[in-house]
């Protein structure tokens, strides 16, 4: 304790000292003992437990008007937000039958099937085991569904706000399956959530050996309840409805178990009839955030393009950008560190003219893979197909500075 | 140091093989009635459906009762899509996905409705209940008669329509 008001004593004879000389300097320059500018001043509010944003910052998801907000989905202001780490409160929502309410200590993971040791785990168990972080997004194949057939919204947020990204932090999948020993005959698993409609999917054991996280923390906390506390799949890279939430059953099977959400959903139909089926990747896309759909640029001259690229193959590797509509393209800068399966924000300066302009963006990723424009996605699958629209995205700047879909 | 460790792993040794996995020293091991308990995965060629019976006519009942509100009168679709239909709804500008048209497996629609259904009160339903209103989706597809036996040996011999609808992943797709 005497140290502790050593040190008090002591920053506050810091704080004095600064204070005299500053106010010093106010006196040599009027040469007055006016006190320091705008006192005296009220103090602030206290410390708290948990800090709020400012009263000042009202960003927040969009929701669709709907019937059953149980099945529903929310989106996340990709507009408003700066970096590449998404606020855990605004990381988009979908849920189909509500977002159970799970205490942690009676949560449990049982791992069964094709695997020598069926073992079930709690979360200490799992929170015991070696852990990694890592950045990555999540975004649902739906996103970028009302861009098939003509720009259809006015924002980035409720164009492509289907997309987050987050440190996560869990236990790599494969160190569990390991431990449990799989069989031969392990060609898939089948992972399960708590959710009142026991959401599953199947993934191929190659994902689940690689990659797969079983996630409990998001952004250095714990995940928050619509992200699937206490535990998720993660699977970095995978369309979003794969990353089952409240996860609490993992079976290795030898196949595919054909739940409704491999099948009759999240498949993607061709106009000959056929559907592509476990269509996983989410291919290379990028949006350009600022200046998006619904904002105005304030004055001529000076503005910096900015955006978000990612792609579930690997790392953003460039993101061009053009201001006429396509005709010509600039490299914009890539902010670093980069992170493979990650949203990556890039930059590009440009001086407005006030004259009309069409921004877009297109991303290339490590594969070498170019974004598609929406014509060569229809070209390939019709319009039917609902699922993984990665095309590029157009904004058209008007000669009063208004951005709009185009 | 090297004691303390040397004694942990002693002690790990002396405890029951089966309480823990091998390199880690945690989990339980699940008992074979954990994982009846737990394991409601049906698979496409019907393995994991449970005891349990029900027919069309049955199904009427329950569907008028539980799930007409959402699917509308005999599976035709309201404010939640409607079942019935053929592979050649999938075709056109406005394509059609039900259970007639799309769904490849029969065996999972039993799982689906089981796991998922009503969707206000999922696991309501009992198993004959479930057999019967899936029982009455495949009557209404014109693909069981009306007083057929739906049952765990029976429900996966049906095939679907859109049996082949479903082809592998090609991408990338584009230039």
């Amino acid at each position: 304790m005497p140290e502790t008001k050593d040190e008090e004593r002591s920053s506050r004879r810091t704080f004095m000292a600064l204070t005299a000389a500053i106010g010093g300097l106010a006196a040599c320059e009027s040469g007055t003992e006016a006190p320091v500018a705008g006192g005296p001043r009220h103090l602030g509010s206290t410390i708290s437990p948990y800090s709020e944003r400012s009263k000042y910052e009202t960003t927040t998801r969009f929701m669709p008007a709907t019937k059953t907000p149980e099945q529903a989905s929310s989106r996340t202001p990709l507009q408003e937000l700066q970096g590449i780490i998404t606020p855990s409160g605004l990381h988009f929502e979908r849920h189909h039958a509500g977002i159970p309410d799970i205490d942690p200590v009676n949560h449990e993971l049982l791992v069964h099937g094709l695997v020598d040791r069926p073992t079930i785990f709690t979360m200490d168990d799992l929170k015991r085991l070696p852990s990694v972080s890592v950045v990555r997004f999540v975004e649902c194949s739906g996103n970028g569904g009302s861009e098939w057939t003509a720009p259809g919204s006015t924002t980035a947020q409720l164009a492509h706000g289907l997309a987050s990204c987050s440190e996560w932090t869990g236990v790599p999948l494969r160190v569990v399956l390991e431990e449990l020993g799989v069989q031969p005959e392990g060609r898939w698993i089948y992972a399960e959530g708590a959710d009142a409609c026991l959401m599953a999917r199947s993934v191929p054991i190659e994902k689940a050996m690689d990659d797969a996280l079983l996630a409990y923390a998001q952004n250095g906390d714990a995940l928050r309840p619509a992200q699937g506390y206490p535990l998720r799949l993660l699977l970095p890279g995978y369309e979003g409805n794969t990353n089952v939430k409240w996860l609490h059953v993992i079976k290795v099977t030898d196949q595919p178990m054909m739940t409704r959400d491999e099948t009759s959903k999240y498949t993607d139909l061709l106009p000959d009839g056929k559907a592509r089926q476990f269509t996983f990747d989410l291919d290379a896309k990028s949006l350009i955030t600022s200046p998006s759909g619904g904002q105005k640029i304030a004055d001529l001259g000076f503005v910096e393009i900015r955006g978000l690229a990612w792609s579930g193959r690997g790392l953003i590797e460039r993101v061009e950008v053009s201001v006429d509509g396509g005709e010509t393209w600039a490299d914009a800068e890539l902010e670093g560190p980069l992170h493979p399966k990650a949203f990556t924000r890039f930059r590009l300066p440009w001086h407005w003219d006030g004259s009309t302009a069409v921004l877009l963006s297109r991303a290339t990723d490590e594969t070498g893979y170019l974004q598609p424009t929406v014509d060569q996605l229809i070209e390939a699958r019709g319009k039917n197909s609902n699922y993984h629209n990665n095309s590029q995205k157009s904004w058209t700047i008007a000669a009063d500075g208004s951005v709009s879909n185009a | 140091m090297l004691n303390s460790f040397r004694l942990l792993a002693l002690a790990a040794l002396s405890l029951p093989v089966l309480a823990q996995s091998p390199t880690y020293h945690v989990g339980r091991a699940a008992t074979p009635a954990d994982i009846a308990a737990r394991d409601i995965t049906v698979g496409p060629d019907g393995t994991g459906l449970p005891a349990g019976e029900g027919t069309a006519a049955e199904g009427a009942v329950v569907y008028a009762n539980r799930c007409e509100e959402c699917h509308g009168p005999e599976g035709r679709g309201a404010d939640q899509g409607g079942f019935i239909g053929k592979p050649a709804d999938l075709l056109g500008d406005s394509p059609k996905k039900t259970v007639g048209s799309y769904w490849p497996y029969a065996a999972p629609l039993w799982g689906y409705v089981d796991r998922a259904m009503p969707f206000d009160r999922p696991g309501e339903l009992t198993r004959d209940q479930v057999y019967s209103v899936v029982a009455y989706i495949l009557h209404l597809n014109g693909l069981i008669g009306e007083n057929d036996k739906l049952n765990a040996e029976t429900l996966p011999k049906i095939q679907m329509p859109n049996r082949d609808g479903f082809v592998p992943d090609p991408r990338p797709d584009t230039p």
